[in-house]
């Protein structure tokens, strides 16, 4: 087992995967030439040729449909959108069209393309780059939506979400990337479904996915130092969400905080809620709660950022609350 | 253009480029954070222009490059410094940052940091200028790359078609991050690309202060006139790199180098010494002075303000006037 880098990752897997076939492509804004604005695509421009790494200029609805209209006839996109703030411009094709196509043409037609982005929040990159936005792309029903929390699954989703016929939005988070882990030197393709639980615990179930997942681990630390075990259960697949393993961890540990950087209407944490409400709500001892950030656009001054988005600290504030835990 | 104006120009180019410089230093020492795209090497195109214009009465709005435009619009410099710093006395009290600077009682209607997104919102302050009679004019600039996004092609339709009094200025540095404009752009002179929509269009040198001054004269009094579209292209040159996270491989130093021959300061300065109207001992002293206003009153200003109070995080959310979400009317 090799330790890579998240972008490493991300780059191993889709060497592999256009060597493997012809018609995988990569498109966006400087993958090509410049190797990818996070290195995702470094190297592979003088590997490839400008045919199969492809330059985009600034049109992300256009060549968003130009990726998907490819991918009607064989070809296999996979469409790097440079930050998640600018897929606004791409959502029209992806929801409206490869959402969509399989559902309208009665099962004549797919769109298997994959849209990768950065997003998040990022040290005062200010309101117009600092979205997470992932619960809009969970909204759409014929899209899946996955995000990875290490550089294992970074490189096992792709790959999976290439080969997979449905349009894949997999998002990653932009302070991520240079995460290191182990992944396995063999062809690896991580399952697109499911959830993961990335610590054991018996009192709580701390639910997040990519940064939160980190956040998790970091504040079942320190409550293990309280004598709280908490479970950290991850949420690599968003659309669809893991009803099963959420219930399973539910039951072991009959208390559930849910962890988001994002703000909380209509988020993950509504909808995990939702879930738990209607497989295991007899299971719990207390009622779940949300981390999220405020409901605010991002502001820029580092004092303001500090307190709207949610650290490790806010997590262990929420469990000792629900544990009854003072000080 | 009168010598007296001619040294006003350079005073303010030169004043940009030393503030520029040293939001740079700022940065390298942390004191600023974010995404941060500095202006060197086009100062002619934002100066040239405005100096046709009306500061503070003709509307203006640009992309995430926009320190300068705000202070070309009459922004005050220490509150653009301030913001870059994140205090609650920079421009948009900390709320905002390098990509997002605001003056709107200046008539500077902001920094966006969505590429295109600028093109519908100037069409549409024309277009509310147009209703409300007023003589202004809108003005927006933007980037060669930005004209690649449907926003582009969608604006200058509909401005062309309703008659909206808005100058769209294109500063062509030839690239968008690490594209060249010769790897996006089907067509490589800008203003070419208006003729489909029937609009009046130019193109002038982005490094002769002179010549945009010039051609934007033409412009401004052509929007102003006939109250109808305008584009005007200035070929121009970023020297820095596109943000401060840009390592430069998608260029060569030779054609740096051969851009950096033709600074829009220098070439001012040397045209103006050449016609005996400054020395380069003027010069030097201005640029001393320039650089003492920076020094003494504008980082101090940034540095010493105060930091937003975060009890204020969800101010400006919506609006405090909540009359008709209660009912009360
Ligand atoms: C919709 C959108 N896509 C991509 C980006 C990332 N981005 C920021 S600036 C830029 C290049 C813009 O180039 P140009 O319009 O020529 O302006 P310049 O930076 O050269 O002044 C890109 C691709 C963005 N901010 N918004
Ligand atoms: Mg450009």
């Amino acid at each position: 087992m090799a330790e890579l880098t998240l972008w490493e990752a991300i780059r191993r897997a889709h060497d592999e995967e256009m060597a493997n076939d012809p018609l995988v492509i990569a498109m966006g804004e400087d993958v090509g030439l410049a190797g990818g604005t996070y290195k995702c695509t470094l190297g592979l421009f003088d590997k490839y040729g400008p045919e199969r790494i492809i330059d985009t200029p600034i049109s992300e609805g256009s060549f968003t449909g130009i990726a998907i209209g490819a991918s009607f006839l064989g070809v296999r996109p996979i469409v790097e959108i440079m930050s998640v703030n600018f897929a606004w411009l791409a959502m029209d094709q992806l929801f409206n069209t490869a959402a969509k196509v399989r559902y309208m043409s009665g099962g004549q037609l797919e769109a298997p393309i994959v849209m990768r982005s950065p997003g998040g929040t990022a040290h005062q990159l200010g309101a117009q780059h600092s979205a997470r936005m992932e619960k809009v792309f969970m909204g759409v029903a014929g899209l899946r939506v996955v995000t990875p929390s290490t550089p294992k699954q970074a490189y096992g989703l792709l790959k999976s979400a290439v080969r997979c016929n449905d349009p894949v939005f997999i998002y990653e988070h932009e302070r991520m990337y240079g995460l290191k882990g182990e992944v396995p030197d063999g062809e690896f393709f991580h399952p697109l479904e499911g959830s993961e639980v990335m610590r054991s615990g018996s009192d709580v179930t701390l639910f997040g996915y990519n940064l939160s997942t980190h956040w998790n681990l970091e504040a079942a630390k320190a409550l293990a130092a309280l004598g709280v075990e908490a479970e950290v259960v991850d949420l690599y697949s968003l659309s669809p969400l893991d009803r099963a393993g959420i219930r399973d961890s539910v039951r072991r540990t009959h208390r559930a905080i849910i962890v988001d950087e994002a703000e909380a209407p209509v988020g993950v944490g509504a909808e995990v809620m939702a879930i738990i409400n209607e497989e295991c709500f007899f299971d719990l001892d207390a009622a779940p709660v949300r981390v999220t950030s405020l409901n605010v656009p991002v502001p820029y001054a580092a004092n303001l950022e500090h307190v709207a988005i949610p650290n490790p600290s806010w997590v262990v504030d929420a469990a000792k609350t629900m544990l009854g835990i003072g000080g | 253009m009168d010598t007296d104006q001619k040294k006003h120009l350079l005073r303010d180019m030169l004043f940009a480029r030393r503030f520029e410089e040293s939001c740079y230093e700022a940065y390298v020492e942390r004191k600023i954070g974010g995404f941060l795209h500095l202006y060197p090497g086009q100062e002619a195109c934002c100066f040239g222009v405005m100096s046709a214009a009306r500061p503070g009465e003709d509307y203006v709005i640009t992309g995430y490059r926009d320190h300068v435009h705000a202070i070309a619009c009459g922004a005050d410099p220490g509150e653009v410094m301030a913001e870059l710093y994140g205090k609650a006395n920079g421009s948009s009290g900390g709320f905002g940052g390098s990509m997002h600077i605001f003056d709107v009682k200046k008539h500077f209607m902001g920094g966006y940091a969505i590429v295109g997104g600028p093109f519908p919102l100037a069409a549409g302050m024309a277009m509310a200028l147009k209703m409300k009679g007023q003589e202004a004019i809108a003005i927006c600039f933007l980037g060669d790359a930005a004209n690649n996004q449907g926003t582009f092609h969608e604006t200058m339709n509909m401005a062309s078609v309703w008659k909206l009094p808005v100058l769209f200025v294109c500063e062509n540095n030839l690239y968008g991050i690490g594209t060249s404009i010769e790897r996006s752009t089907a067509e490589l002179d800008q203003y070419k690309r208006v003729a489909g929509y029937n609009i009046a269009a130019a193109m002038a040198d982005g490094q002769d202060v002179v010549a945009v001054h010039d051609a934007a004269t033409i412009a401004v009094d052509h929007v102003r006139n006939t109250r109808t579209p305008y584009f005007l292209e200035l070929k121009t040159y970023r020297f820095r790199g596109h943000s401060m996270s840009d390592g430069g491989k998608y260029r060569s130093r030779e054609e740096e180098n051969e851009w950096k021959q033709r600074d829009p300061v220098r070439l001012l300065k040397d045209a103006l010494v050449a016609e005996g109207a400054l020395t380069e001992a003027d010069y030097k002293a201005m640029d001393r002075e320039l650089l003492k206003r920076i020094e003494d009153d504008i980082v101090p200003f940034a540095e010493q303000g105060p930091l937003p109070d975060v009890a204020d995080v969800e101010a400006h959310v919506l609006s405090p006037d909540l009359r008709w979400a209660r009912g009360e009317v």
